[in-house]
């Protein structure tokens, strides 16, 4: 097994907010490794950006880190001050989002963009730099780099941006990637270039890739282990095909048989029934009981620890009190 | 299906024409909409899917006549609506609704959900206080919402809730026919279920007939009868649901679109077919074939001859050069001049 690059042990975030105190990020607990790709997946509201965000700590406005720890390669990011977190961000952790339009600034060429943030970073001078951009860009599939250098955002497709934005994320050698959402605002095809984009970088360049997303048939197609999260923590985690195809949540089940599939064709899929928690009290329990058809009166009184199911890959977890509870987390 | 259409549609188009330049001649046409023909039947799905840009949604919203075809003809239950009278397309629009993707933006954030539904039926119909307020109730719950709602503003919802009170609003008439652009897209899956599961047991209901407009081929595979693949303003390919996605794809388009949607499913690790380079600008299309850049197929022919759409077999319709078949529609597109 490879070794790992980040881990996340019992993340805690809430938000201070008129409407009361938002419990974002519950005890997220997770590892990636080394030059894997690691899919969170998840419904809105269930704490995968902040998560990601926290990464980098850069919690939005309102929000804050309570508990937890981040290690990047056994160093907490969050006892780091300011001027340690700089060599991180960029450096060591990017971080690339849904709509790369809103990522890039609209006056400067992106050119112009990567090159400052490369001399941020890395003492080059500006000719070398360039160097580094044009590469940067090679590396991404673009084609005529010295023509893509002296564009600017708008004269650039969705598609293209995102180039842009990975190729500026790893020009500095970072070694983790948090890509929230990449391809979300994509099409189809575009989306699959950009895909089979990271998988290459991941095995060309040896990063690793954490994916937030919401879409199971990416995470399918491109991550090695998933994490699915619920209301702020993961309810299960594993190598991808054992917690798809084996999944042994209720609430992984239920997410799965929610999606449209050709087997579904016209007959009622299955919906969870109620919403997603607010994120407004902190529920004393699992937090998936009162959506649950198997809840038990154990669910409402304490929350599941993460355990693994005991099947032939021993990091897939479950947190269910359905699942034998004699080997502790 | 031998019955006949309650829609068709014949030689649409929507131009987009905007002029540039000092002197204003310079002009920039959008051919969102290019020549499309195809047929609604009574109570079915026709799903359109296609990328951004494909003009799904000017298809969509021209055949509501919301935008002004620029040429072509609409045909509901055999009547041109293109060339109605503003009264007499009144009279049409009871018929015909349509449901958004976002409903957080289609609602006024001032209206309570009584006032929201209520406004179709105080327009179109004589139907007041007591009356009126029972109907708004009855159209809530054929959708799932309880009537309590009734005093409860748009920002109070979810988005799930939201676009059970869009549908409700759209239903207010008994149309017989329903344009669905995205209705699911902006919601979460275990949601997205729930709502696709409700227009399928309206349909069966109230004898609905749907063009269901999405990027989401998953769902449109779930829901759809038959499906109109679009790219670049011009149906390339339209078929059975079956045929479509059970390999019977014919155009290297619809086989590139499907391989390349993302899927849960271990059986489908498939080959992924990844098409280079993105959608051409509908303002400045390639000659000949609009997708022959992309396509990993292409001919020296489909650079310079545009394929026409064709019967590959059981009204099977796609338009490439590698296809053998009969022309459907033989009269080339008029030229169209604004």
């Amino acid at each position: 097994m490879s070794d790992v690059l980040l881990s996340v042990q019992d993340l805690h975030v809430r938000f201070d907010t008129y409407a009361g105190r938002i419990y974002a990020v519950n005890g997220m607990s997770f590892d990636i490794h080394r030059s894997r790709m690691f899919g969170l997946v998840g419904e809105s509201g269930c704490g995968k950006s902040i998560t990601g965000m926290s990464i980098v700590n850069m919690v939005p406005h309102g929000g804050k880190i309570v508990g937890g720890k981040i290690l990047l390669s056994g160093q907490n990011v969050l006892e780091m001050n300011e001027r340690e977190m700089e060599g991180i961000r960029g450096r060591r952790i990017s971080m690339i989002f849904q709509d790369p339009a809103r990522s890039l600034n609209p006056v400067f060429s992106v050119g112009n963009q990567i090159v400052r943030v490369i001399r941020q970073h890395i003492h080059l001078s500006r000719e070398a730099a360039y160097q580094r951009a044009l590469e940067m860009f090679d590396s991404v599939a673009m084609p005529d780099p010295e023509r893509i250098f002296r564009s600017f955002p708008h004269e650039l497709s969705g598609g293209m941006q995102q180039r842009i934005m990975i190729s500026i994320a790893l020009a500095c050698g970072a070694e983790l990637l948090i890509a929230d959402e990449p391809t979300t605002a994509l099409d189809v095809t575009i989306q699959a270039q950009i895909l089979a984009l990271l998988a290459d970088l991941r095995q060309k360049q040896r990063i690793s890739i954490l994916l937030i997303t919401h879409n199971l048939g990416v995470v399918s197609e491109t991550c090695d282990k998933v994490g699915v999260a619920y209301a702020g923590r993961i309810v299960e985690m594993g190598e991808t095909d054992e917690v798809l195809f084996r999944s042994k949540h209720p609430y992984t089940r239920g997410l799965l048989a929610a999606l449209p599939q050709s087997a579904t064709r016209k007959s009622a899929l299955q919906s969870i029934p109620g919403n997603v928690p607010d994120g407004l009290t902190l529920l004393k329990g699992c937090p998936f009981f009162d959506r649950c058809q198997f809840v038990m009166e154990q669910c409402r009184q304490t929350p599941p620890p993460l355990i693994p199911v005991g099947g032939p890959d021993e990091d897939h977890r479950v947190a269910c009190f359905l699942y034998p509870q004699e080997q502790s987390a | 299906m031998n019955q006949t259409p309650l829609i068709e549609v014949k030689g649409l188009s929507v131009h987009f024409v905007s002029s540039h330049g000092v002197l204003r001649r310079r002009i920039r046409r959008v051919r969102a909409v290019d020549y499309v023909n195809l047929a609604i039947y009574p109570q079915e799905t026709l799903g359109v899917v296609g990328e951004s840009g494909c003009g799904k949604t000017t298809l969509g919203r021209a055949i509501l006549r919301l935008v002004k075809p620029t040429a072509g003809q609409v045909l509901f239950e055999g009547e041109d609506i293109v060339q109605l009278n503003p009264s007499e397309m009144r009279r049409r629009r009871r018929e015909m609704q349509i449901v958004f993707q976002s409903p957080q933006l289609s609602f006024d954030s001032r209206f309570n959900v009584l006032n929201l539904i209520a406004e179709p039926l105080q327009t179109h119909t004589p139907l007041r206080g007591e009356e009126l307020t029972r109907r708004v109730v009855e159209l809530l719950e054929q959708t799932g919402m309880p009537g309590e709602v009734l005093f409860r503003y748009p920002h109070e919802f979810s988005g799930g809730q939201l676009q059970r009170i869009a549908v409700a609003r759209a239903l207010a008439l008994n149309p017989k026919f329903l344009v669905l652009d995205e209705p699911t897209s902006a919601l979460d899956v275990s949601v997205q279920a729930q709502i696709i599961n409700l227009f399928q047991r309206l349909q069966a209901e109230l004898e609905l007939t749907y063009l269901f407009i999405t990027h989401d081929l998953s769902v449109i595979q779930h829901i759809s009868d038959r499906v109109a693949v679009m790219y670049v303003g011009k149906v390339v390919e339209l078929s059975t649901t079956d045929a479509i996605f059970n390999g019977g794809a014919q155009h290297p388009y619809t086989k590139a679109l499907l391989g390349s949607a993302p899927m849960v499913d271990s059986a489908r690790r498939r080959e992924r077919i990844i098409l280079q380079g993105s959608v051409p600008n509908p303002a400045n299309p390639p000659p000949g074939c609009t997708f022959h850049p992309r396509c990993p197929v292409s001919l020296p022919l489909c650079s310079q001859v545009e394929p026409k759409l064709m019967d590959t077999g059981n009204g099977h319709l796609a338009s490439c050069h590698l296809l053998q078949g009969e022309v459907v529609y033989p009269n080339a597109p008029p030229v169209i001049n604004v």
